[in-house]
């Protein structure tokens, strides 16, 4: 009973480190085969449609409600203090420091992660990827890198589109409909959120969210066994996997970025 | 990179008829018959020679001998999980023997780099069992995608490739449909186009008549015949079908337990008295290949003695 706890310990263990080091050979290879990801960039821009413009309406919608939320709930904290002023300013800060890359991220590993996950692994499953072996096209270059890079290009664009759909949520609410003033609004706004600081740092955050997220996406569909079971398997692990290495990379960033301010 | 210009040359060829004499084509006739009997040299193609081969600990291949002429149809057949797939891979440089040697067009397929191997490759065409057509894409972008990939054609040459090799197959008509509407004897036509594509000299098929109709059947194994010949290639066909494959082939290997037990013309595997080949082409259930998966005692799964005692 022990000895066959014990090994399995030690197989799981094992396993683990195997993944890991195919994971990481596979990454490898997506970057050394990125030739072709710029070279034909038609298969670039084919799958930023399919990874960042299709992502676009729940980016944008949910922007709008944390936005709206954001600007509801800072009021009510903000007026304790007499200082209702400054909800141009907690609204633009949270949505460009943080919750504008994280919950962007978070969304496009729902929807986009999942989805290269479940087509990469349908591929492979369908034979579609031994095909372009046997047909002399490399998957990797030829599938997967242009994935990655139409990832880690979208991924700063619906974050910022995402901040700026919270921002005009916070506007609708606080402006609009509570009657904050809108001068003080745009003008603490402006004088508070600092581009290198606050912008460039989400920018960055975006980025390494975007780089996480595709490639435990792609990684995981073509590590995928061959099977529906195998399949349904990857892509719940996909979402799991890059929402907890978002919150995580979120920490590690942060720290590093705003060490500075205290 | 693929000649339009010699292509359509020899797919003129090709499409003429036997007896091409009217219109002043007889000379041209001959010459295409000369070209197709060219082909037909005792020249091998594949050889593969004492192969050995394992997933894990599981032996598939246990120094395995076959070879494969010029312009033959050859059929590997033998029971499930007896390596034919793995053969195929083997040949198309997927895997790597552990143990001896596979030659295609006499370069080892296992001492090749990648470069080596992609260059081998666009020699080759496969047709996979249900046709590993890419779905996100039409039958005509499918058919074109080794010619946009591997050549610099204009594309209306490509166009016009592309309704030759879909006209081949009898699918012209279906160039403008997706995978998904298509039936499971077409994607095999469709994807027998495409392997076709670049006029390999090897296209090897992994089950080309598993689950079609009758009617898909016949057409199908007639396609891989007149395809053969027409276009002076060697095909490899992995089969559980005796009655489809056997009228169409010029040699059969019957491979069991990694091993090849039996070989021969059609008419020789027909007259085979060896037990497994009997029992494989008469489609008995019991023989050297038993029925029942081994298993403890009937009567001890059914605990029959502790009832008793």
């Amino acid at each position: 009973m022990l000895k066959a706890a014990i090994a399995g310990v030690g197989r799981r263990t094992i396993h683990g480190i195997w993944r890991i080091g195919f994971a990481t050979r596979f990454f490898l290879l997506v970057l050394l085969y990125s030739g072709t990801a710029f070279r034909r960039i038609g298969l670039t821009i084919r799958e930023i449609y399919f990874t960042g413009v299709l992502s676009l309406i729940i980016i944008l919608v949910s922007g709008l409600f944390v936005g709206m939320v954001l600007g509801l709930q800072g009021y009510e904290t903000l007026q304790t203090y007499g200082s209702e002023e400054a909800l141009g300013v907690l609204v633009a800060l949270s949505l460009v420091r943080e919750l504008g890359p994280v919950v962007a991220a978070l969304l496009f590993a729902s929807r986009a992660g999942s989805a290269i996950t479940a087509e990469i692994g349908l591929m492979k499953a369908t034979e579609q990827l031994s095909a372009m072996e046997m047909m002399a096209v490399n998957p990797i270059a030829r599938v997967v890198a242009p994935r990655f890079w139409a990832g880690v290009i979208s991924m700063p664009l619906l974050a910022a589109l995402f901040s700026a759909m919270g921002i005009l949520g916070g506007y609708l609410v606080g402006v609009v409909l509570i009657g904050v003033d809108e001068g003080s609004f745009w003008s603490q706004m402006q004088s508070a959120v600092e581009f290198e600081q606050d912008i460039l740092n989400g920018v960055i955050k975006s980025v390494v969210f975007g780089i996480a997220i595709t490639a435990i996406a792609l990684f995981e569909g073509y590590d995928a066994p061959p099977t529906a079971e195998g399949v349904s398997g990857a892509t719940t692990r996909t979402v799991v996997t890059s929402s907890l290495a978002v919150l995580a990379l979120d920490f590690v960033l942060t720290a590093f970025m705003f060490r500075g301010i205290s | 990179m693929t000649s339009y210009k010699s292509w359509a040359t020899d797919s003129a060829l090709n499409s003429l008829p036997v007896n091409g004499s009217q219109h002043g084509l007889g000379k041209i006739t001959l010459l295409a018959e000369a070209c197709r009997v060219l082909f037909l040299t005792n020249e091998n193609l594949v050889e593969i020679e004492q192969v050995e081969f394992g997933y894990g600990s599981r032996p598939v291949l246990k120094g395995i001998n076959l070879t494969a002429r010029k312009g033959q149809v050859i059929a590997i057949m033998g029971n499930s999980g007896c390596g034919k797939t793995t053969l195929l891979r083997l040949i198309g440089g997927q895997i790597k023997p552990s143990r001896g040697v596979v030659r295609v067009a006499g370069e080892s397929v296992g001492d090749l780099d990648q470069a080596g191997l992609y260059r081998l490759r666009r020699k080759m065409g496969m047709l996979f069992q249900f046709g590993a057509l890419f779905t996100d894409i039409s039958v005509f972008d499918n058919v074109a995608y080794q010619l946009r990939e591997h050549t610099d054609l204009p594309e209306d040459a490509i166009r016009d490739l592309v309704m030759m090799k879909l006209h081949a197959v009898g699918l012209r008509g279906a160039a403008h449909m997706m995978p998904a509407e298509l039936s499971g004897g077409m994607a095999r036509r469709v994807a027998l186009a495409r392997a076709i594509a670049l006029e390999p000299m090897l296209v090897m098929y992994d089950e080309p008549f598993a689950g079609l109709d009758p009617i898909s059947l016949g057409v199908t194994g007639n396609l891989i015949r007149r395809l053969t010949d027409t276009l002076g290639l060697t095909s490899l066909v992995v089969t559980h079908d005796i009655q489809e494959s056997l009228k169409i082939v010029d040699y059969v290997y019957f491979v069991s337990e990694g091993m090849v037990e039996a070989e021969g013309t059609a008419a020789d595997i027909l007259a085979s008295d060896l037990p497994y080949v009997h029992q494989f082409v008469h489609g008995e259930a019991d023989g050297p290949v038993p029925f029942h998966y081994p298993a403890p005692a009937y009567a001890d799964d059914l605990r029959l003695g502790a009832r008793h005692a």
